[in-house]
């Protein structure tokens, strides 16, 4: 039986594990150093604050990997030999692999801030980060996070969770700027100082300061000031994991060069997730790393097909993307920009509390729709999906809000307010908003519309 | 790169963090204080004190109970911002099966057992409460009205928790928590109450067989038909007519959340005073298994005992003789009293408030059919959107794995799911709805993930 060995048990890893079993009598072994077993690495924060515990994260109770025979080894590896096949793990045993696939996910990035190696100055991204956490954030007065990014704001969340005071440092002039326009940007920061988080925008690190113990005592910021603290979180940012392929013949730049079957130079060879760097296939295009929990499923259940026997290139349909802001949840689809391109515009509506909001971005021309940004409110990522991949216009997406909505009964709905600052904006246009239902509807609903009047074919980007 | 020391990963979460994370205002401590006064004062009316003035000393230890609790729900809502809070919950002795978990695991199970074995020694709570059943009995409490006004205050005070705390920015649950609290306060209390003042019979119109099931029981059927009046009559009418037709109609267009969730009482009390417990159901396979044959083992029980009960009565007693009568008296005292009081509340510190309806309720086991091939109800999961972080299966009450079915992509429709919507509102992605649609594509296998073996 031909032997498929994994490095990484992260969702990529573990992703094309389960479905390469699916469909293939392969042997698999998986190997991690970070834990024994498969994990929710998202999850990470609630252990922190105590919402679960480490049971309560990994998706598979122990038995699953036995009993789907997934071989799961606890060592780092050392070296990969691409020309005896062979994989040499720190623990001095070696396995040999007829494939092998490559799925370290990543590392946060460090921008040599002078300071940035002492005790209590971290990043968070595995289990043992958190478990450093864990230990320096015992009994701290104040912690400073660093950087605007996802996990950032989850860790200032985890950080306030045991009512520590946090400063948080981020470098550009909004919130996540680099990906939020500004109203979606300055709606979470407002939101996150509500939390009591003393954010500072267009303020950057420069450099961590040692106390007499060996320890961060202070960092400085770019604008000369000292702040006392104790903790500092390091969150500008992941690069990919690469230590393992940096002295063996594979191919790699910023992460492991991987063409669109996920095949690396050397074959047999493939590579996977946050590690990979895709390369790109038309002239004028940007070799790309796809870094989310999401694409590392898609990506993975892609290479699972071709590790199966049926070659499948990776076509990753319709982006999506999620997050949490502290009590705000964020949904995005398709492609939103932090500026608006050229040919493009937008519609941008924020309900008065200044708690939610929708922007829906179209091109010019045709009207047809390209992307959503949600805060505070909850759409079908079958309709969106099925919205974006069939060009509908922006018209037609407005009278038919209602079929996105994915909002808990009884909960309130803002199509009406929604549509009327659509029709503020565009007065010439006289839209109506469709499928209100009556009564007998609201009992009997149909449930389940999809997409606007058409049945679409299943979801593109379906996990 | 050198490995860091990796301590074992069960310690996560236990630490000592350091922080003063039980602190608390003086708002709270005031609260909190109003409370415990009247608790005490409650635990010395124990001794008979409260002879003397029953109206007094019962204004005094259960009214400072109250405004004590409400008072803190107040407190507790100004000081913390609407949204999901599970802070510490796996950290906290109380909520994290610690050592003040299992003394009120303890205190609860042995107030059961004294209330149905020896309410002798309760006697003097009993005479403590009747002004209050004078009021609307209009004769002296029993230990059964004793333990009315406990668990109907339990479930108006914590139902009170949910709507100005724990879920305020949640509609649904808001919702949902009113209905439980008016069928508490209404159906399970003043309305029999009031019967028995009128001298009709004692009947919970929001109970039906085979939850009550002695309400088909051949004995109680006869005593209520000859009963004077015509109100007997309708009540066995209204019984029947429950289980039989508005039972399925009503599972049918909403799941069986209509019922465990909104009306039941046993739903009711786990829904409020039991929601801080939720998350300590067991989420294995193992326990899914067990839980399939207990409830389904109760419910041949139960529909045996009825169905021998009547061709017992029917024959006068000549096939079966007392062979019936002892299985009826069986089952009352295993699942009646011991299953469904003792270890159904008794063992909420330690297992969850939903042992009894997922490991042993009979009505569930129906309705969970019902909910399974013959509803419209499903919880629709919002594409690929999951990130299988289990927020979902931790706080699933009835130990349902929901993240199983989340990451795939797959509507949940499980039997034991009661719909109370909390997988919906703690899922930090916004994946889960609660949804009552056309059965087409109710079951939505598309993706062959769901062809992995397990």
């Amino acid at each position: 039986m031909a032997h498929l060995v994994i490095i990484g048990n992260g969702i990529t890893g573990i992703t094309t594990a389960r479905h390469v079993r699916k469909r293939a009598d392969l042997q698999i072994t998986v190997i991690s150093a970070e834990t024994e077993y498969f994990y929710s690495r998202p999850a990470l924060m609630y252990i922190y604050m105590g919402h679960m515990r480490y049971q309560d994260i990994k998706p598979y109770e122990d038995w699953f990997w036995q009993k789907n025979r997934i071989d799961l080894i606890r060592s780092y590896v050392t070296a990969i030999d691409t020309d005896s096949k062979t994989v040499h793990l720190e623990t001095g045993r070696s396995l040999a692999y007829d494939k092998l696939v490559i799925a370290t996910g990543s590392q946060s990035n460090k921008f040599g801030w002078p300071g940035q190696d002492l005790p209590g100055v971290q990043g968070l991204y595995g289990m043992q980060d958190l478990e450093l956490m864990q230990r320096d954030t015992a009994g701290i007065n104040r912690a400073v996070v660093v950087g605007g990014g996802l996990i950032g704001v989850e860790m200032a969340e985890m950080l306030c969770s045991r009512k520590i005071p946090v400063t948080f440092l981020v470098r550009e002039k909004f919130y996540w700027d680099n990906i939020l326009p500004e109203g979606e940007a300055s709606l979470v920061a407002r939101h996150v100082r509500s939390h009591g988080i003393d954010l500072r925008l267009q303020t950057e690190l420069q450099e961590i300061l040692p106390g007499k113990n060996g320890r961060v005592r202070a960092v400085v910021t770019n604008k000369g000031e000292e702040i006392n603290c104790e903790f500092v979180g390091l969150t500008a940012g992941v690069h990919p994991n690469i230590q393992v392929v940096k002295n063996s013949k594979i191919a790699f730049g910023k992460g492991v060069l991987v063409d669109e079957y996920f095949e690396t130079n050397i074959a047999d060879i493939y590579a996977a997730g946050d590690c990979a760097e895709i390369k790109a296939t038309a002239a004028g295009e940007k070799n790309r790393l796809e870094q989310l929990w999401y694409t590392g499923r898609l990506q993975a259940m892609a290479l699972a097909k071709t590790l199966g026997g049926e070659r499948t290139k990776y076509e990753r349909g319709v982006w999506f993307n999620s997050a949490k802001f502290f009590d705000i949840e964020y949904q995005t689809y398709g492609l939103v920009s932090n500026e608006p391109r050229a040919g493009e515009r937008s519609f941008y509506w924020e309900h008065a509390q200044g708690q939610r909001c929708l922007r829906i971005v179209y091109e010019a021309e045709s009207g047809a729709v390209i992307g959503f940004n949600l805060l505070g409110m909850r759409f079908r990522h079958e309709v969106c999906d099925y919205w974006i991949r069939e060009k509908r216009a922006i018209d037609e997406v407005m009278e038919n809000l209602r079929e996105a909505n994915f909002a808990p009964e009884f909960f309130k709905t803002f199509e009406p307010e929604i549509l009327a600052a659509y029709q503020r904006q565009n007065p010439n246009k006289r839209l109506q908003l469709k499928h209100r239902r009556n009564f007998f509807e609201q009992i009997f609903p149909k449930g389940f519309s999809r997409g606007a009047s058409t049945n679409p074919a299943t979801l593109s980007a379906r996990p | 790169m050198a490995l860091l020391q990796i301590q074992p990963l069960s310690a996560l979460g236990h630490d000592d963090t350091g922080h003063d994370l039980t602190a608390l205002s003086w708002a709270k401590k005031i609260s909190l204080g109003s409370f415990g006064l009247g608790l005490l004062l409650l635990l010395v009316c124990a001794t008979g004190v409260a002879k003397s003035n029953p109206l007094l000393f019962l204004i005094l230890s259960l009214g400072l109970m109250v405004v004590g609790a409400v008072a803190y729900f107040i407190v507790a809502s100004r000081e913390a911002a609407p949204g999901i809070k599970n802070n510490h919950l796996f950290t906290n002795a109380m909520t994290s099966r610690g050592a003040i978990a299992w003394v009120t695991g303890i205190l609860i199970t042995g107030f059961y057992i004294i209330l149905y074995w020896t309410p002798g020694l309760l006697e003097h709570w009993i005479r403590l409460v009747d002004p209050l059943s004078f009021l609307i009995v209009g004769q002296p409490a029993d230990q059964w009205f004793l333990y009315g006004t406990f668990y109907t205050l339990a479930v108006l005070v914590m139902g009170l928790r949910m709507i100005l705390v724990k879920y305020r920015h949640n509609n649904y649950h808001i919702a949902r928590t009113l209905s439980i609290m008016f069928f508490q306060l209404g159906f399970a209390f003043l309305i029999p109450s009031l019967l028995k003042r009128l001298n009709q019979p004692d009947f919970y119109f929001s109970y039906f067989w085979p939850l009550k099931y002695n309400y088909l029981f051949p004995n109680d059927v006869h005593a209520l038909i000859s009963h004077p009046g015509r109100l007997g009559v309708f009540m066995v009418f209204w019984g029947a007519m429950m289980t039989l037709i508005a039972t399925p109609i009503l599972t049918y267009l909403f799941g069986k959340r209509w019922y465990c969730s909104w009306v039941c009482g046993c739903g009711g009390l786990a829904n409020t005073l039991g929601d801080p417990w939720r998350h300590l159901s067991d989420k294995s396979l193992g326990a899914w298994k067990i839980e399939r044959w207990m409830i389904h083992a109760v419910l041949v029980f139960i529909t045996v005992t009825t169905a021998l009960l009547w061709i017992n009565s029917a024959t006068s007693g000549h096939i079966l003789g007392s062979i019936s009568n002892a299985l009826g008296k069986i089952y009352g005292f295993l699942i009646g009293a011991i299953f469904s009081g003792v270890i159904g509340v008794g063992f909420y510190p330690l297992m969850g408030a939903r042992v009894w309806c997922r490991f042993g309720c009979p009505m569930a086991a129906i309705l969970g059919m019902l909910q399974k091939y013959f509803s419209r109800f499903r919880i629709t999961t919002n594409g690929g959107q999951c990130m299988s972080c289990g927020n979902c299966s931790t706080y699933c009450e009835m130990g349902i794995d929901v993240r199983w079915y989340a990451e795939r992509g797959q509507n949940i429709i499980r039997a034991s799911c009661v719909g109370c919507g909390i997988c919906s509102a703690v899922c930090p992605r916004g994946v889960l709805k609660l949804e009552n649609g056309s059965r087409k594509g109710r079951y939505n296998l598309t993706l062959d993930d769901a062809l992995i073996e397990h």
